[in-house]
């Protein structure tokens, strides 16, 4: 009986929701299409070549006119790493065995392979992460190609370490970063995130104002979390009972 | 032509890969079938225009999350059917 009257709460419930939701346009009266230049998706393509000097419109709208939301984004990777850190991370006074991170060595052709290709993983994702208003990709890109970058030396060598409090410290940093540059906005120009008003010029290196900046602590920050991550699941012993 | 061929072949080995995923009971081979499900998809998203969403597919899709499905499965069970419901009971 109990059961029912639920099922019946919640269809009441879900149908009042949306009901409520039909009469919310979402935006529909300002979607338009690309021919009205009043239109939001029309706005973003036209503003940021011609105000944002932003060859990546993408990397526009991701950045600076939805930079809030990449703040957030941003957040939420973060406390997915601390999450995960606060369950796993091993302090080393507690447990002094060595932890086998892979059970079998690699050959050399791996290692000397792994040893070439990591500087040019590195390069490649730094290379995403500046060149983000310019070419497809952007911070979370490069910091993810790092992170991959990472992860080959950490599964191939043994005894290849990152230094933890560094890259807890340079996560900190560039998230901190990313809140003074939007702070900066706010004071400067009035809002969050606000862009600078010299922007440069159209496919220059540095153009787009504070986009380019923005991406880079982006990237950092990705980078640093992402490798944290595999880092200490990597250190996890097998088997272990929790 | 060409193209709209590559593009059903490509199609029809994502969905294989997503079943063969589901079905098998051996984890390790099911995870590599997400990654297979990756690359495909990586593949579409360059070819419709999409080559941010590409380079993150390809970078998070085929390498970090298959390694860590991959390094969880060493630390708990490879096979399905080892955690059966009276083990999750216990917990």
């Amino acid at each position: 009986m109990k059961k029912y009257i639920i099922f019946i709460l919640i269809a009441i419930l879900g149908w009042t929701l949306a009901q409520t939701f039909k009469a919310i346009p979402f935006g529909a009266d300002r979607r338009g299409d690309l021919s009205n230049p009043n239109k939001v998706a029309a706005y973003y393509l036209r503003q940021s070549p011609e105000t944002l000097q932003t060859a990546n419109s993408i990397t526009a709208i991701v950045v600076n006119f939805r930079g809030f939301d990449t703040l957030g984004e941003v957040t939420v990777l973060f406390l997915a790493a601390t999450g995960l850190a606060s369950i796993l991370y091993r302090k080393e006074e507690e447990d002094k065995t060595e932890v086998e991170r892979v059970s079998l060595p690699s050959s050399s052709l791996v290692r000397t392979g792994a040893k070439i290709l990591f500087p040019l993983i590195l390069l490649l994702g730094i290379y995403v992460f500046v060149h983000g208003h310019l070419t497809p990709g952007g911070g979370f890109q490069g910091g993810a190609i790092i992170a991959t970058g990472f992860l080959l030396m950490l599964i191939t060598y043994k005894h290849f370490e990152t230094n933890h409090n560094v890259m807890v410290w340079l996560e900190s940093l560039a998230g901190l970063a990313f809140v003074l540059v939007g702070l900066y906005g706010l004071f400067m120009y009035g809002s969050f995130l606000q862009n600078t008003k010299s922007v440069g010029t159209l496919n220059d290196l540095i153009s787009g104002g504070l986009i380019p900046l923005i991406y880079i602590f982006i990237g950092i920050k990705v980078g640093t979390e992402l490798t944290n991550i595999l880092d200490i699941l990597l250190k996890i012993k097998p088997g272990r009972e929790q | 032509m060409a193209l709209i061929l590559f593009l059903i072949v490509m199609a029809i080995i994502l969905i294989a890969a997503a079943i063969y995923a589901v079905i098998q009971k051996d984890l390790l081979y099911a995870v590599l079938a997400t990654g297979i499900i990756s690359v495909v998809l990586s593949v579409f998203f360059y070819l419709l225009q999409a080559p941010d969403v590409a380079i993150t597919e390809a970078a998070i899709g085929i390498a970090l999350t298959t390694i860590i499905f991959i390094i969880t499965i060493r630390n708990t069970s490879r096979n399905e059917d080892e955690y059966s419901e009276d083990h999750i009971k216990k917990f």
